[in-house]
């Protein structure tokens, strides 16, 4: 591995990123996978802060490019938790793009906020909240953001019907009359 | 207003029980009109200002309102119409046109500038996002503004062209020169009041009625998975 170090960061943009993550937290704190030119780095939720913050101070990703979540229930083959939030980070000096991924499950899913480290993840994570249920422990301001404040469900959970439960057929009737 | 279907009317009075009355009725008979004289309603004459100025309350929400600009704009010039003031107030319009999809944290603006709306007033539901909810069959989106507000003319497209709008218009006008009065009575919508109001006596106290939520079958339109049932628990 140490003599094909040199070429393999010549041709691997992740590779200076995956040899600081290894020098500081070794063997077992995550996994990774690859498809196409896409790195994802799975994370443990206990961990989930330790790992992003070493990514923005040591290696340099100074940019929350997205943060976003998915609900895997009924997914075929699909063994790790119910939900995922990935973070896709960004190095702007170097371009390299990184996707970080922590999976978190029933009952009551929870993760911790990010806004410490990037403040433009406030919304994202409210957008989360809203439309998954997961709450971003740490979080200053957790409301709904896209939802009237009144709805009660978590419309993108893929046990929630496509139509709805009768929330938008519930308002009153102005009739000619009346208005 | 005052005669009845029964009272004796338009012939002399001179039958026997009228016999002690020296007071004889004539009928109107044809009325000897001077020249250069028009005789017509009241009603009509201010229905027929009404129709030629009409000043739109654009609630454009999605692509329709392009189209709807479109139609303001000089190449189709809606103002050969007479409804070319749009105005942004409601308090100063009498013809609101829904013009895009109506999302569930839309529908109680839409209701709120309606009211706010002075009467006489109409409302044109422009598109299938408006009219029915279009391909946006979802959790979020009104499935037609006509749920909720009354609707007079519907205009189908996606989004319509702009000669449909004008054709929609030109419709609408036609219908406020034959409905309505001076007072706004002798609409056949006046007619729902009374069901509404023979309905609503008998729900129980604090309860709403099927036509009020908006929910019930209308116009064969059946709702995807039953009507639904939901009462002030259910959508705290």
């Amino acid at each position: 591995m140490s003599t094909t170090s040199s070429s393999a960061i010549a041709t691997d943009p992740h590779a200076a990123t995956l040899a600081t993550l290894a020098k500081v937290f070794g063997e077992g704190v995550f996994t990774t996978s690859r498809l196409h030119d896409n790195l994802r780095i799975f994370v443990p939720r206990a961990r989930l802060l330790d790992v992003l913050t070493t990514l923005k101070d040591q290696c340099g990703f100074r940019l929350l490019a997205e943060l976003g979540g998915t609900d895997y229930l009924g997914y075929p083959g699909r063994t790790r938790a119910r939900f995922e939030v990935h973070y896709v980070l960004r190095n702007l000096d170097t371009s390299e793009v990184l996707i970080v991924k922590a999976g978190v499950d029933d009952p009551d899913p929870s993760l911790p906020s990010v806004m410490p480290l990037w403040p433009g993840a406030d919304w994202m994570e409210r957008e989360v909240f809203d439309m998954f249920g997961i709450r971003f422990g740490g979080h200053p301001d957790l409301r709904r953001i896209l939802m009237p404040e009144e709805f009660v469900a978590y419309p993108l959970r893929k046990d929630y019907p496509l139509r709805g439960r009768g929330e938008r057929h519930n308002f009153p009737r102005l009739s000619r009359e009346e208005s | 207003m005052a005669l009845t279907p029964g009272a004796p009317t338009g012939r002399p009075a001179s039958g026997p029980a009228s016999a002690g009355s020296k007071l004889t009725v004539q009928s109107a008979g044809t009325p000897e009109i001077p020249e250069n004289t028009i005789l017509t309603k009241a009603d009509a004459v201010v229905n027929w200002c009404r129709k030629y100025s009409l000043w739109p309350m654009p609630f454009a929400t999605a692509c329709c309102g392009i189209e709807l600009m479109a139609v303001g704009a000089s190449r189709f010039d809606i103002a050969r119409f007479g409804a070319e003031v749009m105005r942004f107030s409601p308090r100063q319009c009498d013809l609101m046109i829904v013009a895009g999809r109506v999302v569930m944290k839309m529908m109680p603006v839409l209701q709120r500038i309606w009211l706010q709306m002075p009467e006489p007033k109409w409302c044109i539901s422009m598109g299938a996002c408006a009219s029915t909810g279009g391909i946006f069959d979802t959790y979020a989106v009104v499935q037609g503004i006509d749920r909720f507000i009354p609707v007079d003319v519907y205009i189908p497209g996606c989004p319509p062209r702009p000669e449909q709008i004008l054709r929609a218009l030109i419709d609408m006008q036609g219908k406020i020169q034959k409905g309505g009065s001076l007072f706004g009575t002798g609409l056949p919508e006046m007619d729902e009041r009374q069901k509404f109001l023979a309905e609503k006596a008998g729900a129980r106290a604090g309860g709403a009625i099927a036509s009020e939520r908006g929910d019930e079958d209308r116009y064969g339109y059946r709702l995807p998975g039953g009507p639904a049932r939901l009462g002030l628990e259910e959508t705290r």
